[in-house]
């Protein structure tokens, strides 16, 4: 099957070539034909290449290891359905759901705007068959996922622990769905500066793409944070890593792009910034996938020995020339038709907000892409670690916080100190009152955590305002009972009161954010059964040792061969407050000459952690058990000495009974994190948001608003 | 297997042959010259409505004065019928700026 992979590959090079060529034939020469045959060629390329994923997912579930990325990444241990997920743990086969998910979400956009802004499109349809044969090629060329070795080996290497997780399993997916989202606005920005048409049209007609991207993306990047503090073993959801931080880049331009189209749509301004904010979206996207593929830049998240680094520098660098010089030679029709009427508008909130979400993707920027900055200027290699992070990104976050509170409140043109008082006095009110509440409890030991929570109680009032206001405004033309009144509010205004729910969400995160890290509490230490460690308010006793052998009987459902735990009493004051079961898998190692019994444990070994998760408190625990003890090494050693492959697991009974009966001392890592659990609600809050933002409006809903509104302009006409 | 993989290309193949090559078959007249242009308009017009509505709201829940609001919904009316009277000239269906539509001349935009 490895063959016919290949042949889809080759055929959807072709089909991109062919899409370019017919799509500028079809713009350039007036032949509308052609330009339709180019836009097939995407769907066409969306088939070709769920036919290609589908033949490496076969590959995958039935264990076909003369696929050199199955052997790899595969094994029978595996369970099917990381097995099934462990296509994109791959360099190759994350290349192949890229380039898939590319012609989906591009099939999709220009499917729906089939009869809209042919020429733009026609353009767009380039760029976006250019990106997908980009990386059909980078896949024909350079790691292809259809590569095969004869005969195959009976077994695989298996899926790296760390990644059999139920999170890692849709994080890539939604990512990748973000940075495949973002190419749909930057194709038709593309599109609308080679054609000329750079009024509010394009915008219009790809803003839903880029909020789904943005939803996508965030949802990913919550995700992947998600993975790290339930599944590394070292208890947090943001370490600042370069991959963390180019997934977030695009997400906080495409946050800014989001707020200043509006200024676009309504007043004809900005456009400039919203092309260049667009363009640098994707490319920032373009630049996500590179790090992760280029082996430039150390993370845990990046492939290992990637070599793609060349051909993606030269995609970046055409995007960023490209994008450069069309916006320069567009310069005269991209002016703005109004100038801002006051200071005091929705439209000054929404640019400042541009303004401190671009300073902190440039900050973020220049952290991520310091290391390759101080080679190349000094010849050694430096990094800046999370407090240079956090030094720069927390004021700059704070203002965010701040100004989500403040857009919502605001009128569109002008404001006027008398309704700016009226509208800021309940925020300013709540947020004064959080502050003294807080000062008086927990002192000023943390400004600025205690800043932040006061910002976010002035944007949840805000929000909350607006919603009330809202919602009696309704109730006074309609004299609906309230439930009614919002739910008729929301649908009628989406995007207004779904933003308001995301800034809401934002907010409610950020809490989680700023409590979780300056108010944790952080135990490392060695215990043996019987003994205690004091952690915060909470007392935690290792009461015994556990145990399971075998990939089948794993309790954490990830195939190890053997997993040593501890079961941990935690208590406060005396009470009991939960049990916590952490454990370590020990996985089989695919190295050649290793023992019988070393082979089975000697692969990678993955702490597996165990929480109590609260509204108020997380509490978190990590084990490291001791499998170096000479009790337990001994029996190792006589296994790898007396018993053939197929009896390691003879030995490795023994090793658990011998660890029961006599566990040596452990280490654990133990953290009480207040209000944790407020980050996932927060970004559950946010991303609801986004979707009643993202949900089309019925189309008589759509109608009547129209009808009304023309009616409006009607009785203008009348009076004239 | 291999007979199986080679007649799946083939349909394959001939798949694409057929998606891509159908619009060559059956050329389309090209759209109007002014259809961009009436597309435009018709993208402006809905963004003044949206406007229209939005500075509505804005008045409703008290971002905005009586005064206020009057002034902009003034000018944001103008600004619509500019924007109606270059649609008709277009010659768009949808460009009348008052129609029978029975609609009740008090919008409810909450």
């Amino acid at each position: 099957m490895a063959v016919l992979g290949r042949i889809c590959l080759l055929l959807a090079l072709v089909v991109c070539a062919y899409g370019v060529f017919a799509s500028l034939y079809g713009v350039r020469r007036g032949r509308p034909e052609f330009s339709h045959s180019g836009r097939r060629a995407v769907y066409a390329l969306a088939g070709i290449l769920t036919v290609a994923m589908a033949v490496l997912e076969v590959a995958f579930l039935g264990n076909d290891f003369s696929f050199d990325t199955v052997a790899k990444t595969s094994s029978r241990t595996t369970p099917v359905l990381y097995r099934a997920a462990a296509v994109w743990s791959s360099q190759e086969g994350s290349l192949l759901l890229w380039a898939w998910l590319l012609s989906l979400w591009s099939s999709l956009a220009l499917f729906l705007l089939r009869r809209r802004m042919r020429e733009v499109a026609s353009y767009a349809t380039a760029v976006l068959l250019g990106f997908g044969g980009f990386f059909v090629a980078l896949m024909i060329f350079y790691a292809t996922p259809f590569s095969t070795t004869k005969p195959a080996p009976a077994e695989g290497a298996g899926l790296d622990p760390l990644l059999r997780f139920p999170t890692m399993m849709i994080h890539p997916p939604m990512l990748y769905s973000g940075y495949t989202l973002c190419t749909i606005p930057f194709a038709f920005a593309v599109g609308a500066l080679l054609a000329r048409r750079l009024d509010a049209e394009w915008i219009r007609a790809t803003r839903r793409f880029a909020f789904a991207a943005w939803l996508f993306l965030g949802v990913g990047i919550l995700l992947g944070a998600r993975w790290s503090y339930a599944e590394l073993g070292w208890g947090g959801y943001w370490g600042w890593d370069a991959v963390e931080n180019a997934s977030l880049m695009p997400w906080l331009t495409g946050t800014a792009f989001l707020h200043s189209l509006m200024i676009q749509e309504k007043r004809g301004m900005l456009k400039v910034w919203n092309v260049s904010l667009v363009l640098a979206t994707g490319t920032l996207a373009i630049m996500g996938t590179f790090l992760v593929r280029s082996g430039i830049l150390n993370s845990i998240h990046a492939f290992g020995g990637a070599t793609l680094g060349v051909p993606f520098l030269v995609l970046i660098s055409i995007l960023i020339a490209g994008s450069v010089y069309l916006v320069t030679s567009r310069a005269g029709m991209l002016r703005s038709e109004h100038r801002l009427d006051s200071l005091v508008s929705r439209e000054a909130a929404f640019l400042a907000n541009n303004i401190v979400l671009v300073g902190l993707c440039f900050v973020i920027f220049w952290g991520t892409y310091f290391p390759l900055i101080s080679e190349a200027l000094t010849g050694t290699e430096a990094s800046v670690g999370p407090p240079w992070f956090d030094r720069y990104t927390v004021p700059l976050a704070l203002v965010l916080v701040l100004l989500s509170g403040i857009g919502p409140v605001i009128s569109w043109r002008r404001a006027t100190p008398a309704n700016a008082r009226r509208s800021f006095a309940l925020p300013l009110a709540a947020a004064l009152l959080a502050l003294a509440v807080l000062l008086a409890t927990a002192g000023t030991r943390k400004p600025f955590a205690i800043a932040m929570f006061a910002c976010a109680a002035f944007a949840l009032a805000a929000v909350a305002q607006e919603f009330v206001r809202g919602v009696r405004a309704r109730r006074a033309l309609a004299a609906e009972p309230v439930p009614l009144a919002l739910l008729a509010l929301v649908r009628r205004n989406r995007r207004r009161y779904g933003g308001y729910v995301v800034h809401a969400g934002i907010a409610v995160l950020f809490i989680g954010v700023a409590a979780s890290s300056s108010f944790q509490h952080v135990v490392e230490t060695g215990l043996s059964p019987g003994q205690s460690a004091r952690v915060g308010a909470y007392d935690v006793r290792y009461v015994r040792p556990t145990t399971t052998i075998s990939p089948a009987n794993d309790a954490a459902h990830t195939g190890s061969t053997l997993s040593l735990g501890a079961v941990l009493d935690v208590s406060r004051g005396g009470r009991h407050v939960a049990t916590l079961l952490p454990s370590q898998g020990y996985y089989s190692s695919p190295e050649a000459g290793l023992g019988s019994v070393t082979a089975q444990l000697g692969g990678q070994a993955v702490s597996h952690v165990s929480m109590n998760a609260g509204i108020t408190r997380d509490v978190w625990s990590a084990i490291a058990p001791d499998l170096s003890a000479p009790s337990l090494q001994r029996i190792i050693a006589v296994g790898n000495r007396t018993l053939p492959p197929q009896d390691a697991a003879v030995a490795i009974g023994y090793l658990a009974r011998a660890y029961l009966a006599n566990p040596p001392p452990a280490q654990f890592r133990l953290i009480v994190s207040p209000l944790v659990m407020w980050i996932w609600i927060g970004g559950l809050i946010a991303f609801g948001g986004g979707l009643i933002a993202l949900w089309p409006s019925p189309s008589a809903l759509r109608r009547r608003a129209r009808a009304a509104a023309r009616t409006r302009v009607a009785q203008g006409l009348a009076r004239a | 297997m291999a007979v199986l993989i080679v007649i799946i290309a083939l349909v394959l193949l001939a798949a694409v042959i057929a998606v891509i090559g159908a619009p060559l078959l059956r050329p389309r007249a090209a759209p109007p010259a002014h259809d961009a242009e009436r597309q435009e308009l018709e993208a402006e017009r809905e963004a003044k409505y949206r406007e229209i509505r939005d500075a509505e709201l804005d008045f409703r829940t008290g971002k905005l004065s009586r005064q206020d609001h009057a002034a902009i919904d003034a000018a944001l009316r103008s600004e619509a019928l500019d924007i109606l009277n270059r649609l008709q000239r277009c010659g768009s269906e949808d460009s009348k700026p008052e129609e029978a539509t029975g609609e009740r001349s008090t919008p409810r935009d909450a």
